[in-house]
């Protein structure tokens, strides 16, 4: 199937990336759990990823591309795709966080449409890494993507698999950094500064792009070619934390907080009026 | 015992297209024979561990049966929490080889002293621990778990290690594999430290204390059925491991006796203290952590007499 990037089809991804959010806000508030604003900042290119780029994401066909959320914090936009593909179903949905879910904090592989377990910052891109190098050694196509958190890139493994994916010129790899500007303790620029983050990746052989990650369509565009010169793929995604939402957005305490139901229906009626 | 890891690696790999070989730089001289035969299986990843394992997290996904090599330090510890999240909460088919465990590395001091691995290792829910005795075991182990669907690893020699007598080669899960027959006192030995076990046999038998041998070289979750029986046997057992107290197989065999009520008295023998400062030789040091054939022989001895046994 050829992805379908075209600009007809952005309105359609927008349309789902406001219906993420929404559910989002829901089941954050029914669960009563936090990184409502990490997973509000990565819904576009989940949305562009599971409903444009990806060939059969989440399913178990051994030539599907891979998908690796090194934020796994963020898993709720995450069950979200899984749930609009019919992957999830909504009553197994619902039971997000709950005691005996399947839907952690973190995803696990334990669920099914999950490919790798995350929730440790910085592992996720060496499997990916692996995962890359297995297709490739078994003559499959797949491309492996890794979305991970521009505070994640603190951690020195990503440096590890960034030298490793350069040399052995694993184009079917592409990872995202989800640039928000924010990290658990602060802004970024703040804690550990990572201006000029797309030069970083370019420095270690990555064909590194950078692109509005708000914009499904230029989402669309970049993420459906893979890196150029036999390079592994960069994106640089910059975005707001808490996307959407007026009294989260940029703002780092919503990196934690809980939703009330007089938020939540706030940030409905602000998402439903964005769309 | 690398050598003869690497041996069985190749044989492995001639007739498992799902074998592959990751090092992190190490094993110059030893891996390239592997490097040759199988080009595209073979990938020395950098001086990079934690990467090394996710790497073999992603290959086992694809189906691969990955070996990651280092010195047993690096492979065990700085990878740790990789390993924990990788291939043990995956439940994939990645194989951990750390070479020189113990204090085969003696003069290249305490950053190069595996003396923890079996036991950290050890904690992980469906890890298998293998700490072979001599080269034909470490062939035979290797072997014996290649279709284990979990991670494993090796704890193995790096070089020069002598066949342990009687041995044979033997080798299967959780089975200790005994190598010298006595009545009075069992040592228990996983790895090649059973040479000193043997030696304190040896020592005991011209005292007239007639002590058997016995090698767990699978330090696993807990006792198998073998070990239980065997430790049922004798009145006094001697654990012997080069390591730290906490963990290894003196815990495993505690918790045999233990758990099954055993009427077995224990002396557990293994690494007592951190470091000190001062480093040597394999030898010296294996023999300040009381950990020789002669100061083997006189636990033994005091443990019979503090059993009243002579």
């Amino acid at each position: 199937m050829a992805p379908m990037n075209e600009p007809a089809d952005a309105g359609r991804l927008r349309r789902s990336a406001a219906a993420m959010r929404k559910r989002i806000i829901e089941q954050s508030l029914a669960s009563n759990v936090g990184h409502v604003g990490s997973a509000l900042s990565i819904v576009e290119t989940v949305v562009v990823l599971f409903e444009s780029v990806m060939r059969e994401p989440g399913t178990r066909g051994p030539a599907r591309d891979r998908f690796i959320l090194g934020k796994g914090h963020a898993s709720l936009a995450l069950y979200c795709a899984l749930r609009e593909r019919g992957i999830v179903d909504e009553e197994t949905f619902r039971t997000f966080a709950g005691d005996g879910s399947l839907l952690g904090v973190h995803p696990e592989v334990f669920l099914p449409g999950v490919d790798v377990s995350t929730g440790s910052l910085g592992q996720g891109l060496s499997i990916g890494c692996g995962l890359a190098l297995g297709m490739r050694e078994r003559g499959l196509d797949s491309r492996v993507f890794a979305l991970l958190s521009d505070a994640e890139c603190n951690e020195g493994q990503v440096w590890e698999a960034a030298m490793f994916a350069a040399h052995h010129g694993l184009s079917n790899l592409t990872a995202i950094v989800d640039l928000n500007g924010l990290q658990a303790m602060g802004r970024t620029k703040d804690v550990i500064d990572l201006d000029a983050m797309a030069s970083r990746w370019a420095a270690f052989g990555w064909d590194a792009v950078e692109v509005d990650g708000h914009d499904v369509a230029a989402l669309g565009a970049t993420l459906s070619a893979p890196g150029t010169s036999g390079r592994p793929k960069m994106v640089v995604a910059r975005t707001l934390l808490g996307k959407g939402v007026s009294f989260m957005e940029d703002r780092i305490e919503w990196h934690y907080r809980n939703l009330t139901p007089e938020l939540a229906a706030q940030a409905l009626a602000e998402i439903g009026a964005g769309s | 015992m690398r050598n003869a890891l690497i041996a069985a690696l190749i044989e492995l790999a001639d007739a498992d297209d799902r074998v592959f070989l990751l090092t992190a730089d190490l094993g110059f001289t030893v891996v390239e024979r592997f490097a040759e035969r199988h080009p595209r299986r073979f990938v020395n990843v950098g001086v990079a561990e934690q990467n090394m394992i996710g790497i073999a997290t992603g290959l086992a996904q694809t189906g691969f049966v990955p070996f990651c090599y280092s010195i047993a330090t690096f492979t065990s510890m700085r990878g740790y929490e990789q390993i924990r999240n990788g291939p043990v909460l995956h439940g994939l088919p990645v194989r951990l080889v750390g070479v020189g465990g113990g204090f085969a590395y003696g003069h290249a001091g305490p950053t190069h002293h595996a003396l923890e691995d079996l036991s950290i290792l050890r904690a992980q829910p469906g890890m298998t621990v293998v700490a072979p005795a001599d080269p034909l075991q470490t062939r035979a182990a290797v072997k014996a778990t290649h279709s284990l669907p979990g991670p494993v690893y090796f704890r193995v020699g790096k070089g020069g290690n002598k066949d342990v007598s009687g041995l044979g080669g033997r080798f299967a899960l959780d089975r200790p594999e005994m190598v010298r027959e006595g009545r009075d006192v069992l040592f228990v030995a996983t790895g090649e430290i059973v040479h000193e076990a043997i030696g304190a046999a040896d020592r005991l038998e011209e005292d007239g204390i007639s002590a058997a041998v016995a090698i767990q070289a699978h330090v696993g979750w807990r006792a198998g059925a073998g070990l239980v029986d065997l430790l049922r046997r004798y009145p006094a057992a001697v654990s012997v491991e080069e390591a730290y107290r906490t963990g290894g197989l003196g815990a495993l065999v505690a918790d045999a006796i233990a758990s099954e009520g055993l009427a077995c008295r224990l002396a557990v023998r293994a690494v007592e203290s951190g470091f000190d400062g001062r480093s040597g030789g394999p030898g010296y040091m294996k023999k300040r952590s009381g950990l020789d054939a002669a100061s083997l022989a006189g636990a033994a001895a005091a443990l019979l007499t503090s059993c009243g046994r002579r």
